[in-house]
């Protein structure tokens, strides 16, 4: 039916329906495409995640995964009070641990929930299966959540470059492959799916919107710690507005609901609990709210006394209440009613604060300084792409626009402080270079049925060809349709108009010119191409290179190059969990401790939590000291058996004699009398055969190793 | 001093006469729930301050509650207000309504969650 209307000629009205019926159509392809190509995003983030689990089997992988594994399975074996009032006393002996107080429920409890679900359904799949395969699930929702960001932001083109950028990038990949069951495989999509309703609050300005933003906000809180950030850039964004002279009713709607919302939401989190008004992290964002409701109310009295003088005094009330509210918080922080940056966040800004104070914090590895290495590996072709798509961003200056911009620049900062905080990077890095790319993709494809975002708009010389005028298409989009004023959209239109009858005046010459460019077009066009083949080659080559091992299973290959397994760290586990005391006390550095209750479950002293630091440095001086102090510290912490990883027989370099001088440090932290570093350097140098220091030969970290 | 008592005056009088005269009913109906909300919230607030803040969850569900129902009236006046048509597209005075309702439903879930 469609067809046969569109290719009638002739009469106004049969015209029109053509129109019609041929924009419908596109229309409908449009939707088409875009459900494709995102299926497809999705379908190739949850396979190319599933490296590990083809090359060895379903299984969690590293450290955090473990107890976050552990707490699941109570979960979902107790039910959901009993987690939320869990208490662990078989980590932290004697200590303990409050579980339900000091975690982030929003993991587990959206995995009990699958699991749930579908064993109601009687697909009885295994809680282990759950969460070992949710952050692949998972990279899928979160590359959806980018293309709408870009959407909103940009045009749908750019958001499916986004969403293809984003399945598979290496930077997210790290964090989320199948087994690596941790916070961020959810927080990144709460992150991205918060980013879009706040983007799309502020373009509406509804209250539906941002109440949902608000929700969204309340996952992201229940899942990760980094929820910090959002609390910090969406006040930043709307403080900027107001710098900007951009103050409007829809900011005030937006931000005030979703703030209130927000803040009470927020607090029902136990682990939170009542920080967002009593830290400094959190002042930010009482501040703005404050600082909006003053100018609000000076903006409505404004509009009823129109006062010569009061016009002028009104800038100055406002940044006379933006110095009071700013003044406010400074004298409650100094009076001790709200409490400093924690150590954490401090440590972003003053890089050598972690290293003499806490250096716990400074000893993981995933704390230090990044390299320029680490961008490229993450990142690859996207990065070069990421300036470009930031000055595009700066040309059109939207609202939502300075959100993208601001987040750009606060996530290049901190991802410069910390290897970790590349994850954080990484959504923006793939929303800016969408952007560039896009925008060069259009410009020199020219296509009208490429153009996926404008209306199809009928002229009165339309016909198949003007579809594919190439000139029409460079002055009406990219430049001037993003500006928000009317008039600037109706005179490019006009120009348009006037630009295509002076083109179907002159065809011959028109397709002189389109000859003239082809070359140069599809030759750029082809160089992108390329480009992106490389970046999809170099991301499918480092998640399996690089991100897909488990870290409790080694894989070397023999001689003849045939695999090896090295299956040492769960055959030592298991051996405790057979030939142990069920309430055996295992003492061991507190990288493993984790990994000891999820394998063995057995009693640990310490483990990742690192919540106590004088804990960790008692076992610490247990390690450096020699055997007899070690045997007394370990008798009165009713220890049973000790655990080390030494990997000096097959040239493993994460065993514990590598790490061995973080546990001096820690120790000498909070034993400065017994422990000094330097004892145990031999002329400066740290040697482990005979001709090191008499300290570290008689260790006791040193005697069970060697 | 006398004159600037009197021009405080005569500018609250002037800003009066301009309200009841420009404003519509509907939002002066609305400005009147304002002013109870922040009573409310006063009384709890001074409330507070005499006993003490022990349950500080109890106190903070229903002062939240109270701001966030100040903020949410804010609002609704504001996308109301038939001054502000072009900046709100798309926002019937009965879609405004209905996210007041929405946003009131989530709100006082959580603050009876909260309440402890």
């Amino acid at each position: 039916e469609e067809e046969s209307s569109a290719t009638n000629g002739g009469g106004d009205s049969s015209q029109k329906a053509a129109q019609w019926s041929l924009g419908s159509l596109v229309d409908g392809s449009k939707s088409l495409l875009i459900f494709v190509v995102l299926s497809l995003a999705w379908f190739l983030g949850f396979s190319s995640r599933l490296f590990s689990v083809l090359r060895f089997e379903s299984i969690i992988h590293e450290f955090d995964p473990w107890f976050n594994y552990r707490a699941t399975a109570q979960l979902t074996e107790h039910g959901f009070y009993h987690f939320l009032n869990w208490f662990d006393d078989t980590a932290w002996y004697p200590l303990g641990r409050i579980v339900g107080g000091t975690v982030y429920p929003g993991l587990m409890v959206t995995s009990g929930l699958i699991h749930h679900v579908l064993n109601s359904l009687n697909i009885t799949i295994h809680i282990r299966d759950v969460c070992v395969f949710l952050a692949p699930i998972f990279s899928g929702l979160t590359a959806i959540a980018t293309y709408l960001l870009t959407t909103e932001v940009w045009n749908r083109g750019a958001g499916l470059l986004a969403a293809c950028f984003m399945a598979i990038v290496p930077g997210y990949i790290s964090r989320s492959v199948a087994g690596s069951y941790d916070n961020e495989g959810i927080a990144i999509f709460a992150l991205m799916c918060t980013y879009w309703l706040w983007v799309k609050s502020v373009k509406t300005g509804s209250v539906f919107w941002a109440v949902a933003c608000s929700l969204s906000y309340f996952y992201m809180v229940s899942a990760w710690g980094g929820y910090v950030f959002i609390i910090n850039l969406i006040p930043l964004h709307v403080f900027f507005l107001l710098i900007m002279g951009r103050f409007s009713n829809r900011v005030y709607v937006v931000y005030t609901t979703f703030f209130i919302l927000g803040l009470i939401l927020s607090m029902q989190i136990p682990f939170v609990g009542f920080q967002p008004l009593r830290t400094s992290e959190h002042m930010a964002a009482i501040g703005v709210f404050l600082l909006l409701q003053a100018i609000a109310f000076l903006t409505f009295i404004r509009s009823y006394l129109p006062l010569a003088i009061f016009k002028r005094l009104f800038l100055l009330l406002a940044v006379g209440a933006a110095a009071v509210v700013f003044l406010g918080v400074v004298l409650l922080t100094y009076l001790g009613y709200v409490a400093p940056w924690s150590g954490r966040f401090y440590s972003l800004y003053d890089t050598n604060y972690a290293k003499i104070h806490i250096p716990i914090i400074s000893s993981v590895a995933e704390h230090q300084p990044t390299t320029w290495l680490a961008f490229f590996r993450d990142l690859h072709v996207l990065v070069i792409a990421f300036p470009a798509g930031v000055w595009l961003c700066f040309r059109k200056l939207s609202d939502e626009c300075v959100f993208v911009l601001i987040y750009a620049v606060t996530a290049s900062y901190f991802s410069g402080v910390m290897v970790r905080l590349i994850l954080t990077l990484t959504p923006i890095v793939c929303v800016m270079a969408a952007i560039a790319m896009s925008s060069v993709l259009e410009k020199q494809l020219g296509s009208k049925v490429l153009e996926l975002d404008s209306i199809y708009t009928p002229t009165s010389t339309s016909d198949a060809y003007n579809i594919l005028s190439e000139d029409k298409i460079g002055k009406a989009s990219s430049g001037k349709a993003g500006r928000r004023s009317k008039g600037k959209g109706k005179e490019a239109e006009t120009e348009s108009t006037q630009k295509e009858e002076k083109e179907v005046a002159a065809p011959s010459e028109k397709r002189q010119v389109k000859r003239a460019h082809f070359a140069f077009r599809y030759g750029v066009v082809a160089l992108v191409c390329v480009f992106l083949g490389m970046f999809a080659v170099h991301c499918t080559w480092t998640t399996s290179y690089m991100y897909s091992g488990p870290s409790v299973i080694l894989e070397s290959s023999n001689s003849d190059g045939s695999r090896r397994i090295l299956d040492d760290f769960r055959e030592g586990y298991y051996w405790l969990r057979q030939n142990t005391h069920p309430q055996a006390r295992i003492m061991s550095w507190w990288d493993y401790g984790y990994q000891i209750a999820g394998f063995a479950n057995r009693t640990t002293l310490v483990d990742n939590n690192t919540w106590n630091n004088s804990h960790i440095a008692m076992v610490g001086k247990a390690m450096s000291s020699n055997e007899s102090a070690a045997y007394d510290i370990m008798r009165s912490l009713d220890v049973d058996y000790v655990l080390v990883i030494f990997g000096g027989q097959i040239g493993y370099s994460g065993d514990d004699i590598n790490k061995f001088l973080w546990m001096v440090r820690i120790a000498e932290g909070e034993h400065p009398k017994e422990i000094r570093e330097p004892d145990y350097f031999a002329d400066g140098q740290f040697r482990v055969d005979s001709g090191g220091s008499k300290t570290l030969l008689n260790c006791l970290m040193y005697k069970l190793c060697y | 001093e006398m004159a600037s008592v009197q021009s405080l005056t005569g500018v609250v009088t002037r800003f009066w006469d301009e309200y009841s005269v420009k404003t519509p009913q509907r939002l002066q109906l609305i400005d009147c729930y304002l002013a109870y909300i922040v009573l409310t919230g006063v009384i709890q607030f001074l409330y507070c301050c005499l006993v003490g803040t022990f349950p500080f969850n109890s106190f903070l569900s229903g002062f939240i509650s109270c701001i966030g129902s100040f903020v949410l009236a804010v609002c609704l006046r504001v996308q109301s207000n038939p001054a502000n048509k072009d900046q709100f597209k798309g926002i019937t005075s009965q879609r405004a309504f209905g996210d007041f309702i929405f946003a009131h439903c989530v709100l006082h879930l959580v603050a009876m969650n909260f309440l402890g």
